[in-house]
C-alpha cells in the first residue's frame, strides 16, 4: 500500500515537474492521434455522407460492414497495416514501418469506420429533414453532403470525438506498427504497458492520469461547444 | 382526357374580377409585365399536367390530374386535408415523378425550368446560419456570381421586411419570420413560378398577413404563384384561378370569381359552406 502511495506521489511529481521523458511521450501521443483522427475524418465524413445520400446496390452490405468494423480489434488493424508496410508488403517501399507515420495509418484504419458509421446516421437523419428543400434549391448530391456536414457539425463532432477516444486509448495497433521505440514511437499507452511490466509504476500511473485528464478536457470542451451552439444556432 | 375542361385565362387578358378579399393585396399589375428576373429570360410557363397520377404502396394518391398553369397567374390548389394538394405541388415542382401521365413545361425557356422555379414548404427548412446567409446560400447553389449575391439577398430580405434581422440566426427566428425568410430565399432566385405549400398554415393572423403581403409583392413583380391552402379566406384573397381537389381528384378548375360564385360540384359547395367534406 505504501509502495502504491509512493508511486502516486512520484507520478504527481513527474507531472508537476513536467518531466522531459513524460512530456516527449505525451506530445508524440497527441500528435499521432490528432493526425490520425484528422485524416480519418477527412475520409469518413464524405464516406458517411455518400452512404447516407446515395442509393446503390451493395449499400446495405457496406453499412453493415462499416458498423462491424467499428469493433475492429486494434491488434488486427495493426497487423493489417504491418503487412502492408513491411518490407515485402505492398507499400513496403515507403519505409514507414516503425515510424509515427505507420502509427497514424494504423489508428486511421481504426477510427475511420467509427466516424463514418456514426456520421452516416447523423447525416441520414439530417437528409430526411433537408432533402426536399435542398433539391428544390437545386443542390446536387455532393453539394448537399457538404451542406449537411456543416449543418450537422456539432452532432458530427461527437462522432469525431468517439474516434479520438478510440485512437488515444488503443495500444495494440501502435505497438505492432510502431514498435514502442523509446524517443521515437513510444506513446502513452505503449509506455504504460511497458513501464507496468517493468514495475515502474510511477511513470505508468502518471501517464495514466494524464491520459484520463486529456480525455476529460477534450470531451468537456466538445460538450460546452455543443451546448453553446444549441443556444446560438437553434 | 380532353384538353383542360376550363381554359385558364391568358395572362394578359383582363382578369375576371381579381379577388375581392378583405385584405389589401393589390390586384395583380399585369400590364407592363416583364420576365421575373427582369433580364428578359425566356418564359418556362405554361406548365401542362396531363392525366397525372401518383401512387405509393399500391394506392393512388392523386389520379387523372389534367390542368395548365399560365404565366403571371395566381393559382390556388384548394381542398380539404388529404385531397392531394401538397402532392400535386411536388409533382409540378419536380420533387416527385408522376406514376402515370406527364408534367411538362411548354414555354420557350422550358430547358431551364428547374432553375427558374422555387418552392416554399409548409415547414420552412432553414440552414443553421444567419438569415442573410440562408438567402446567399440559395443564390450560390443557383450559380449566381459571388459579388451579386449580397445585394440580391438584401433586396429579398427587404421585400419581406426582414432586413433588420439579416444578421440573426435563422433557426431562432419566430415561426412567421422563418416563413418570410423562406419566401425571401425563394424570391431572391427570381423564379418565374413560385410554389407555396400551405405557407401560413401554422401562423397567427398577423404573421399570415405579412406572408400574404410578401406573396402579393412577389406576384406583382411578375412571378406566377401556385399555392395550396385549405383556408377559404386566403384562397379568396389570393386566387386568380382555383383548382379544387378532393380525394386525389381534380373536381373543378375555374377562375376564382366563377368558382366562389357558383361551384359546380356538391363537394366544392359543401367545402365552401364550411362543411366537413369527406
Amino acid at each position: 500500500m505504501t509502495e502504491l502511495r509512493g508511486a502516486f506521489a512520484q507520478a504527481l511529481a513527474l507531472i508537476g515537474g513536467a518531466d522531459p521523458s513524460l512530456v516527449e511521450i505525451v506530445l508524440l501521443t497527441v500528435q499521432v492521434s490528432f493526425s490520425a483522427v484528422l485524416l480519418a475524418t477527412a475520409i469518413a465524413l464524405p464516406l458517411g455522407g455518400a452512404l447516407a445520400l446515395y442509393r446503390f446496390p451493395g449499400r446495405r452490405g457496406l453499412v453493415v460492414l462499416l458498423n462491424a468494423l467499428m469493433g475492429l480489434p486494434p491488434v488486427v488493424a495493426g497487423l493489417a497495416v504491418y503487412l502492408l508496410l513491411s518490407r515485402s508488403g505492398a507499400l513496403g517501399a515507403w519505409g514507414l514501418l516503425f515510424t509515427p507515420g505507420a502509427m497514424i495509418a494504423a489508428q486511421c484504419v481504426l477510427v475511420t469506420p467509427i466516424v463514418a458509421a456514426l456520421s452516416r446516421q447523423v447525416l441520414e437523419d439530417l437528409w430526411a429533414e433537408y432533402a426536399e428543400q435542398l433539391r428544390s434549391l437545386g443542390a446536387g448530391r455532393a453539394r448537399a453532403i457538404a451542406t449537411l456536414v456543416w449543418e450537422g457539425r456539432h452532432a458530427l463532432l461527437t462522432a469525431v470525438l468517439a474516434g479520438f477516444g478510440r485512437a488515444i486509448a488503443e495500444v495494440g495497433a501502435v505497438l505492432i506498427v510502431g514498435g514502442n521505440i523509446a524517443h521515437h514511437t513510444r506513446v502513452m499507452t505503449t509506455a504504460i504497458a511497458l513501464e507496468t511490466s517493468k514495475g515502474d509504476l510511477a511513470l505508468a500511473l502518471g501517464l495514466g492520469m494524464l491520459l484520463i485528464g486529456m480525455s476529460i478536457v477534450v470531451n468537456a470542451s466538445a460538450y460546452l461547444l455543443k451546448e453553446y451552439a444549441q443556444v446560438r444556432y437553434g | 382526357m380532353a384538353e383542360s375542361a376550363v381554359k385558364l385565362q391568358e395572362p394578359r387578358a383582363a382578369a375576371p374580377a381579381t379577388p375581392g378579399g378583405p385584405l389589401a393585396v393589390a390586384p395583380a399589375g399585369r400590364e407592363g409585365r416583364t420576365a421575373p428576373a427582369g433580364n428578359g429570360e425566356a418564359e418556362i410557363l405554361p406548365l401542362e399536367c396531363r392525366d397525372v397520377s401518383y401512387a405509393a404502396g399500391g394506392q393512388a394518391l392523386v389520379q387523372g390530374l389534367t390542368f395548365r398553369l399560365e404565366p403571371g397567374r395566381r393559382t390556388v390548389l384548394l381542398g380539404p386535408n388529404g385531397a392531394g394538394k401538397s402532392l400535386t405541388l411536388r409533382l409540378c415542382h419536380g420533387l416527385l415523378a408522376p406514376s402515370r401521365g406527364s408534367v411538362r413545361w411548354l414555354g420557350p425557356g422550358a430547358a431551364q425550368a428547374s432553375a427558374r422555379q422555387a418552392m416554399v414548404f409548409q415547414r420552412p427548412v432553414l440552414l443553421r446560419r444567419s438569415a442573410l446567409a440562408n438567402v446567399v446560400y440559395a443564390l450560390a447553389v443557383r450559380g449566381v456570381p459571388r459579388r451579386r449575391r449580397r445585394t440580391l439577398a438584401e433586396d429579398a430580405l427587404a421585400l419581406t421586411g426582414l432586413l433588420p434581422l439579416a444578421r440573426r440566426q435563422a433557426r431562432v427566428l419566430s415561426g412567421g419570420e422563418q416563413q418570410r425568410l423562406a419566401l425571401a430565399r425563394a424570391w431572391a432566385l427570381r423564379p418565374q413560378v413560385l410554389f407555396l405549400d400551405e405557407p401560413t398554415a401554422s401562423l397567427d393572423p398577423a404573421a399570415a398577413r405579412a406572408v400574404e403581403e410578401a406573396i402579393g409583392a412577389i406576384h406583382r413583380a411578375g412571378t406566377a404563384i401556385v399555392l395550396t391552402t385549405h383556408d377559404l379566406g386566403q384562397a379568396q384573397r389570393l386566387a386568380d384561378d382555383v383548382l379544387f381537389l378532393h380525394r386525389g381528384r381534380l373536381l373543378e378548375q375555374a377562375p376564382a370569381a366563377a368558382f366562389f360564385a357558383g361551384p359546380a360540384t356538391p363537394q366544392a359547395r359543401a367545402f365552401l359552406r364550411g362543411e366537413l367534406v369527406l
